[in-house]
């Protein structure tokens, strides 16, 4: 493969540039994804059967962290790219590490979060309402996993291989999916939890 | 080409001899709805016929004309980009065309969606019609009757259906009164018909519904406003009432014949209504914004 | 034992179990035979792991034309039910689900995987590129959808076909009222399929975005690289939106949710809204790729340019972007009221506009032609006027309150076949005519191909125009049977006649596949047909690399302003070429999801779980694996070029 060295390192190659192109239109199937489980979510929101509405189950405290700790993942995963930018490899690691670290934060909470609203009877089967409350936030979760496991693959490979065009390019394509994750969040908790509690 | 248009005609000229003499269900219309689709429906075929006519000329004028086996052998088809103006008449004259359509439609779905304009000064007959696997319940709440399978109905006074399904979704039509509408689990739709004449006609679900869709019809006579009168008096002299356990039995899978009840089992198996305090307004704005209105309610409902 | 009958046809028939004898009968001969002749390193090697576009088109191509048979028969089926009143050669059952498969089949994996054949054949191609942008991806996106049409197939002889329509309304296709397995084929196939096609929009997306040769700007592509970019990305608009409603109705139906039920706050209306919204821009992504065929076929055998480029670009633009702001067209019954009917009645209408000035369009590049009747020319000319009858019917269906009347009977029927059988199929067949001799090196026969077109077309007629009839007599769709006072019987018979006129005609197709094979002459060159873009300036057969030399391009047609103008198209010099390398991993991955598939149909949980964790295996097994592609040298293509030009 031919290296084009005035590029970053992220988009040396012709293969490089094609995978982010790429990447950002699977993003945009992606926000295709998220709206159509908003917009499921919004016409399911009030129609809870017999079962609870938002309001009742919405705890702000464990939102909260996990909105700032996600947040913050964002930001660490930021500063892990710029790292990579001026090629230390070893900050790149460490802020990579971290951005994992606060994600699997993230999931225990979400976990938790799971396992209380099925403990206070808002279990997947009890409404329309819980399905698609538990199905949404259920894919996101599922996407902040996916990622966790990715996102090692790619912190080995960094490790074995160190920084060539090809580990940078995995990497800024990682970052553009965990900030899209981020903003995903940032949806979930404003149009769901907020909106579900006021 | 010539062969094929010359094909095509045999085939129309076959299928008119086959269908005979006898009218289209849906262009037979025997009530005020139905007239207005009918209206609409020969009005586009039309219209349309002209599209089609114009386009076939064009085509089978420039494939006689341009044919390679008429052209010299040293002839060099131009290159020509586009012009302005017949790419405008091109967008033009089916706009024009679109918004005349667009005018007709808008104004049609007003007058199907309401109450039928020529009868308007009369009280209007509500009927629920409920459908289960693979049979329709008609009930008369005013008159405190219910059949299966038939339904009567006075002609020269509107009708107001109220629509929902004791199972998948099914669709309420009666070809020669108007058209159909669908009947769900969780809401109730209206549907407004009314009969000018006398007379037997067909209903059916036309929505599929599973294994016993193909028979899922339904009778329907339309009478004076005097015989039915006398035929509600009939019913109520001569039918059994409608149990709630007798109407569970009903509600199973299967087909039955046409039952006549007195009662209706509104009273123990309510419509799916949501509006039960403001049904006036579902009556004008009729479903318009039926998901927020419903999931609205809903809400209200749990409070 | 109450394990095993799960996996028995719970309404069993004589057809299928001959079915199953001859589906048996079949592997047995295939794997013999493969077994026999030692072909199982050249499948695996050669056609299996290929990453190779044109591999890959034509593996789509077979594929479409085996589901078309599929479909054919249940269609044949269908028709000779209804050709009498009171028929008693298939019960509602059967009838059900035989019409619930030939949709799925018909929209799933014949008219996808035919559109997916072209555009992965054609358009590298057309754009001088020398694969997609990512050939790995686009094998997984083939396998992905073979394995979803097996599993959907399979449902035939294990566990009962889905009967609850091709757009599985919600609540019959819930458990209540579709209890066999049928309906989780339905959700979990084309989920897995539905994964493919969403891959190949994005891989196409960035293909053509990405990887065009030098000079050809967005308005210098041909046109049926305008139609597949278009149709790619309504693709990854909508597809997602499937993706989130069968995963819905998954649930519901395995786990027992409540989305689409009819209990505890589920909302049937719902899977309608989404399977339309998904559904309704589907028939333009079938539509616009074979309106993107039709113009290079009628712009080839017109002699002529296309009429009009930059409006039928932006027609196809306005055709895409209405097509998402139609859907609630599918059920202006379902009483949201005059308001909103009258908001889609119009948006639908509106499509009419951008469509006809297509047609318009390529009746002017007719117009001062030099108009060669071949047979994929006969194709596009019959399409114009039957398609324009199914066009106007369809504006007629756009109006909201007539539409009341036209609604789930044969005249939507026919209007929908109307458009999809000109619009798509005679596009597909003429496309397959079109490109046979580039794919293959030799060409179809003219005669049989004139024939079978003579055929089709009137087959066509008789088949579909006496349903207009009939539904505004009254008939239903769906109904599998009908009684004699109805009328519809001698109509109906006319319908089946033309349902057997039409199987002649594909049977012909076949018989000029073998008829060609034999008879053929292969020295036809490069450019039988005389055409004018660049999938016709290499070679015939193409090297595995398309274009020793990037070509370089200055218009729409720039293989015609080579052959007419003296356009220079391959100024450069020959240099070494990177190929990417094959890999089984598409392939043993997407059968890993069948496996997947099957056990979630099943709901045999533990099976399922293993095969998504041997899933994320391939994953990372792809994304630990150095794979760098290879190299052909200088003097190897050099070597190609001139067996290549020997051979012309």
């Amino acid at each position: 493969m031919k290296i084009d060295h005035s590029l970053p390192l992220e988009y040396s190659t012709k293969q490089n540039g094609l995978n982010i192109f790429g990447f950002w239109v699977f993003l945009a199937a992606e926000i295709m994804l998220f709206a159509t489980l908003f917009t499921s979510y919004f016409t399911l929101e009030h129609r809870v059967g017999s079962g609870p509405s938002g309001a009742e189950i919405f705890e702000i405290t464990p939102v909260l962290i996990e909105t700032l700790v996600l947040l913050t993942s964002s930001f660490t995963i930021g500063l892990g790219v710029h790292a990579m930018r001026i090629g230390n490899k070893k900050a790149m690691m460490t802020f990579f590490m971290v951005t994992l670290l606060l994600g699997l934060t993230f999931l225990g909470f979400e976990i938790f979060e799971f396992v209380h609203y099925v403990h206070i009877g808002a279990g997947l089967q009890v409404s329309a309402f819980t399905a698609i409350l538990l199905t949404t936030l259920g894919t996101h979760g599922a996407h902040v996993t996916f990622g966790l496991f990715w996102g090692t693959a790619i912190l080995l490979q960094l490790k074995k291989r160190g920084l060539t065009p090809e580990t940078a390019n995995k990497s800024f394509i990682f970052s553009l999916y965990w900030h899209f994750l981020d903003v995903v969040w940032i949806f979930i908790f404003s149009f769901i939890y907020l909106k579900g509690m006021m | 080409m010539k062969v094929k248009s010359a094909l095509l005609m045999l085939v129309f000229t076959i299928v008119t001899v086959l269908t005979g003499c006898e009218p289209l269900m849906v262009l037979d219309p025997k009530g005020p709805q139905a007239n207005r689709q009918a209206h609409d429906i020969m009005l586009s075929i039309g219209i349309m016929s002209f599209i089609v006519i114009v386009v076939f000329a064009i085509l089978i004028y420039v494939l006689i004309k341009y044919r390679a086996s008429k052209a010299s052998p040293d002839y060099e088809p131009p290159h020509i980009e586009g012009n302005k103006w017949v790419e405008m008449i091109c967008v033009g004259i089916p706009i024009i065309i679109v918004a005349y359509f667009s005018f007709v439609s808008v104004q049609s779905n007003y007058i199907v969606e309401a109450k039928p304009q020529v009868y308007k000064d009369k009280e209007p007959l509500v009927i629920y019609a409920s459908s289960s696997d693979w049979k329709w319940h008609f009930s008369y709440p005013e008159e405190n009757i219910e059949t299966v399978n038939y339904l009567y109905i006075p002609t020269n006074r509107p009708i107001e259906f109220k629509l929902y399904s004791y199972g998948p979704i099914t669709s309420f039509w009666i070809p020669q009164l108007g058209g159909q509408k669908y009947a769900m689990s969780d809401m109730v739709t209206t549907l407004h018909l009314a009969a000018d004449k006398p007379g037997e006609m067909m209903g059916r679900n036309a929505n599929f519904s599973g294994k016993g869709f193909a028979e899922n019809m339904f009778n329907v006579t339309a009478t004076t406003e005097k015989d039915f009168d006398k035929w509600v008096k009939d019913v109520k002299k001569t039918a059994k009432p409608l149990t709630e356990k007798k109407f569970n039995e009903l509600l199973k899978p299967g087909h039955l014949g046409q039952m006549t009840f007195t009662g209706t089992h509104l009273g123990f198996s309510p419509a799916p209504e949501h509006h039960h305090s403001g049904s006036s307004k579902h009556e004008e704005g009729h479903t318009g914004n039926s998901q927020m209105d419903m999931d609205m309610s809903e809400h209200q409902n749990h409070k | 034992m109450e394990f095993f009958q799960r996996f028995a046809i719970p309404n069993p028939s004589l057809a299928i179990y001959a079915s199953m004898v001859a589906i048996g009968l079949t592997v047995i001969a295939i794997i013999a035979g493969l077994t026999y002749f030692k072909k199982w390193g050249y499948l695996w090697r050669e056609w299996l792991t290929t990453v190779d576009h044109k591999r890959i088109g034509i593996m789509y191509l077979i594929s479409a034309l085996i589901m078309l048979f599929r479909g054919g028969v249940d269609a044949i089926m269908m028709r000779a039910q209804l050709a009498v009143p009171d028929n008693k050669l298939l019960d509602a059952q059967h009838y059900n689900e035989i019409f619930t498969t030939h949709g799925v089949v018909m929209v799933m994996f014949m008219a996808m995987p035919f559109i997916f054949a072209f555009m992965n054949y054609v358009v590298p191609l057309q754009i001088g590129a020398r694969d997609v942008a990512f050939p790995r991806l686009n094998a997984l996106s083939f396998w992905l959808f073979f394995f979803g049409a097996m599993l959907f197939n399979l449902s035939f002889v294990i566990g009962g076909s889905p009967d609850a329509g091709w757009t599985s309304y919600f609540p019959l296709a819930g458990n209540d009222f579709s209890e066999s397995v049928g309906t989780n084929y339905y959700m979990l196939a084309i989920q897995i399929s539905g994964l493919g096609s969403l891959m190949t929009g994005i891989n196409m997306i960035t293909t053509i975005i990405k990887m065009r040769a030098p000079g050809m700007t967005l308005m210098k592509m041909p046109m049926f690289t305008w139609a597949t970019l278009v149709t790619n990305l309504i693709m990854v608009t909508v597809f997602p939106v499937l993706t989130v409603a069968l995963a819905m109705g998954t649930m519901d139906r395995l786990f027992g949710t409540h989305f689409f039920a009819t209990t505890n706050g589920g909302m049937d209306m719902l899977w309608a809204n989404l399977f339309w919204v998904w559904g309704h821009p589907e028939v333009y992504i079938l539509i616009l790729p074979a309106f993107g065929i039709y113009s290079e076929i009628i712009s080839t055998f017109a002699g002529r340019n296309l009429y009009g480029y930059k409006s039928m670009v932006a027609s196809m633009v306005v055709i895409s972007a209405l097509s998402c702001m139609v859907w609630a067209h599918h059920f202006f019954t379902m009483g949201q009221g005059a308001l909103s009917n009258s908001f889609f009645s119009i948006t639908t209408m509106m499509i009419s506009v951008p469509t006809g000035v297509k047609i318009f369009n390529w009746l002017f590049t007719l117009w001062k032609g030099k108009i060669r009747f071949t047979v994929p020319m006969l194709y596009s000319i019959g399409f114009i006027p039957l398609f324009v009858i199914g066009g106007v019917t369809g504006v007629m269906l756009a109006m909201s309150a007539a539409d009341y009347q036209y609604h789930n009977t044969m005249f939507l029927v026919a209007h929908f076949h109307n458009t999809i059988i000109p619009g798509v199929v005679f596009a597909m067949l003429a496309g397959l005519t079109f490109y046979w001799p580039k794919m293959f090196g030799f060409m179809l026969n003219e005669r049989i191909g004139k024939w079978a077109f003579w055929f089709l077309s009137i087959g066509f007629c008789l088949a579909f125009f006496p349903m207009y009839i009939t539904g505004l007599d009254g008939q239903a769709r769906r109904m599998y049977t009908y009684s004699e006072a109805t009328g519809f019987g001698p109509l109906n018979m006319v319908s089946f006649v033309g349902a057997g006129v039409m199987a002649i005609a594909f049977a012909l197709i076949v018989y000029n596949v073998y008829y060609s094979v034999r008879y053929s002459p292969r020295n036809i060159g490069a450019d039988p047909w005389d055409a004018r873009s660049l999938e016709w300036a290499t070679h015939t057969p193409v090297p595995e690399y398309n274009f020793a030399i990037e070509p370089q391009v200055a218009s729409s047609q720039a293989f015609w302003d080579s052959k007419k103008k003296g356009h220079e198209l391959f100024p450069g010099k020959l240099e070494k070429i990177h190929m990417p390398n094959n890999s089984g991993v598409p392939f043993i991955m997407s059968a890993i999801f069948f496996v997947w598939g099957f056990s979630m149909v099943f709901s045999l949980w533990i099976p399922a779980i293993i095969s998504v964790i041997a899933i994320f295996a391939c994953m990372a097994h792809r994304s630990f694996e150095k794979d760098h592609g290879h190299y052909i040298s200088v003097k190897e293509i050099e070597e190609t070029e001139t067996k290549l030009r020997g051979a012309n």
